[in-house]
């Protein structure tokens, strides 16, 4: 999350310069605006991959046989949750504030639909922040540029769908149609399969019998 | 501050200042030094033992190690095995610290956002003299600094008062002191809170009921702080009574002086902290003198499995940190009153130093906890309500700021696994909040607000 306020402190920086040095034309300057701030945020989602597996390391070494008590595909799930989810509260947080407050939506020919739309693309952004963390993660871990460029290019293309908002079809059927896919890949990538998932849902006596047996060889060593 | 106890101590202070990180024991010194003879390790460790009197565990096996045969590979083990245990411990405490201080500053920004009463000025505390309603900035900021002047200058003066209190024993006086403050703490500001809720929610109770309800949970608090009472009842407590102050803070500071006042306890705290003279460095080498516990104090503790027991004398080094804490809270609480000026304490949190003295055995079984002062926890509340308050209506900034917070804190804790003596809580967290604050209001809020209103997600 901190890494992600930092791509978004410093893209705010910049497009506060660029407004102030081309002269208060705001709206032109938002599609800049917005690529930078998802360049930036890919490019300290990268800064954060870096920083953890630094750690990583470094609790490999510490501990008794050479292993991370970290897993890398759990730490890149909760570092893309944690992105999706300070980017979802900071989209949401401010309409959600506004949402209880006195007024009506769409009275100056805008969509009455803005908050449930709202709501949909930003639950879409945060899984979609999850996913391209795992994607990420594991495109770095094995040094693959095509899924790197992937993300970022799926990033963009969020992104700028959401340019086309007011046109909801457009913007929300794609988006959704994306995470879902995003979903899948996200999974494969993190060695899920559809055998995987067969087995997961049947085998749920198992894991209990082999509990008991566990627990009982295993003698406290107290 | 926080204290992170491990099964060894510090030969620093462990805990000076009540905004300062207290490790209240580290690991064996003798274990990091190779060729240190064993003569020295064993000093060290009586050293150590005169000092903090606990957890023998990890010091015997030390000196047991140390007077081997030179066995600097059992030591690395040993100090590894340490290290690991240590950061293991501490990242399991660092969520166990996260918890409350998100807690508190749930409540502030809660009550901030909600209640008229805390965002209304309404005159100033006499520690701020000065005001903040003139016409030009320059004055503006004069008068903000000035004012942080005096505040810190108040908070020096208790300091150094408490300090020669403690000196000369006075310690019934100081006794008496503490529970007054935490008695006006727990009615008079309770009273005042729930006054302002049930006017914001038009909700009418009468005068009985209203006496039954703050009179039950202020004595209730009384014995949980001060005396014996479930850990967690005292966690609420201390985290209830935190934000009350933080509230008042929030409320009768001016708002530069608020932001001048932040960033000029962090520095305070840290020269504190680490700078070999200052009043809490001697009240807690008096305290260790002559070994025995100070008084109930101001820190929140987050260990688990503390069993309520009597204040045993070799705790001093974990009293001396809470008198300390005492000390400057006693200066920087000083409130409305000038009648009471010198011998009130405005508010008291005192947990009960017994529910930080564990026996020598118990600590042998490696019950590892933080404690974080309780003025930590108010004025990052402080910040984060501030920012609540004055940000024009921004939920933006004050996400932001609790992010920075939390991260200041995790990155203390962090320093405190590693450097394993008495660090300052305040500073890093303070620095990344008030950087966040004022970057996130002017550079990212006009451009989040200008995508929010087109709906365009980043």
């Amino acid at each position: 999350a901190f890494f992600w306020l930092l791509a978004l402190l410093a893209a705010s920086l910049l497009w506060s310069v660029w407004v102030q040095l081309s002269g208060r034309e705001d709206a032109a300057l938002l599609p800049l605006g917005a690529a930078a701030a998802v360049l930036l945020q890919e490019l300290c989602r990268f800064a954060c991959f870096k920083m953890l597996k630094k750690a990583d390391e470094g609790l490999a070494t510490l501990s008794k046989d050479g292993r991370s008590p970290l897993s890398l595909r759990r730490t890149a799930y909760v570092s893309g949750l944690s992105f999706g989810i300070i980017s979802g509260l900071f989209s949401i947080t401010n309409t959600l504030a506004d949402s209880a407050g006195p007024g009506t939506v769409g009275i100056h020919g805008d969509s009455p639909y803005f908050f449930i739309t709202s709501a949909f693309l930003t639950m879409a952004l945060v899984l979609l922040h999850t996913f391209w963390g795992i994607i990420f993660f594991d495109a770095c871990e094995r040094r693959r540029a095509g899924g790197l460029a992937l993300v970022v290019g799926s990033h963009l293309l969020t992104s700028g769908l959401t340019f086309l908002n007011p046109w909801y079809e457009a913007s929300l059927g794609p988006i959704l149609i994306l995470t879902l896919c995003t979903g899948l890949w996200a999974f494969s990538t993190a060695g899920g399969s559809f055998h995987n998932v067969l087995k997961c849902l049947s085998c749920q006596q198992e894991p209990e019998g082999r509990a008991v047996l566990y627990s009982a060889l295993q003698v406290p060593p107290e | 501050m926080i204290a992170f106890m491990n099964n060894s101590d510090s030969e620093e202070e462990p805990c000076n200042e009540r905004t300062s990180l207290m490790s209240a024991e580290s690991p064996p010194v003798p274990s990091y030094q190779d060729g240190l003879p064993a003569s020295e390790a064993g000093e060290a460790q009586a050293h150590r033992k005169r000092r903090a009197g606990s957890s023998r565990g990890p010091n015997n096996i030390a000196g047991g190690e140390m007077s081997g045969s030179g066995v600097p590979v059992r030591e690395s083990i040993l100090e590894n095995e340490e290290e690991e245990l240590t950061l293991k411990y501490g990242a399991k405490h660092v969520i166990m610290l996260f918890v409350p201080v998100t807690l508190c500053m749930i409540v502030v920004v809660a009550t901030i956002k909600s209640v008229r009463f805390y965002t209304e000025k309404n005159g100033q505390l006499i520690y701020t003299p000065f005001s903040e309603d003139t016409p030009s900035v320059g004055q503006r900021l004069l008068n903000s600094v000035l004012n942080t002047i005096v505040m810190i200058s108040v908070i020096i003066v208790m300091t150094v008062f408490l300090v020669l209190l403690y000196k000369y024993r006075c310690y019934k006086f100081i006794h008496g002191w503490l529970i007054l403050s935490s008695l006006m703490l727990l009615f008079l500001f309770t009273y005042i809170y729930l006054g302002e809720v049930l006017k914001t929610y038009n909700v009418a109770m009468d005068y009985p009921t209203l006496f039954i309800v703050i009179w039950n949970f202020g004595a209730v608090g009384m014995i949980c702080i001060h005396w014996k009472g479930p850990l967690q009842l005292q966690q609420a407590y201390l985290i209830m009574i935190s934000a009350l102050m933080a509230l008042v803070f929030i409320k009768y500071l001016p708002e530069w002086s608020a932001w001048v006042i932040l960033g000029a306890i962090s520095i305070y705290d840290l020269m504190a902290v680490l700078c070999p003279k200052g009043p809490l460095r001697m009240l807690v080498e008096t305290a260790q003198e002559r070994n025995e516990p100070i008084f109930p104090a101001l820190i929140y503790s987050s260990a688990m499995m503390w069993t309520v027991g009597m204040a045993k004398p070799d705790t001093a080094a974990r009293g001396a940190s809470q008198q300390t804490w005492d000390a400057a809270e006693d200066g920087r609480e000083q409130l409305r009153s000038p009648s009471h000026a010198e011998s009130q304490m405005s508010e008291t949190r005192g947990p009960v130093p017994t529910r930080h003295v564990t026996s020598l055995e118990e600590l042998e079984e490696e019950e590892r906890g933080v404690k974080l002062g309780l003025g930590d926890f108010i004025f990052y509340s402080v910040l984060v309500g501030k920012a609540a308050a004055t940000a024009s209506g921004d939920w933006n900034t004050t996400l932001a700021c609790f992010v920075a917070i939390l991260i200041g804190l995790c990155l203390t804790l962090l320093l405190l696994a590693v450097f394993k003596k008495a660090l300052p809580a305040l500073p890093i967290s303070i620095t990344f909040g008030l950087i966040f604050y004022f970057s996130t209001d002017n550079l990212v809020r006009p451009f989040m607000d200008t995508l929010a209103s087109h709906q365009l997600y980043i």
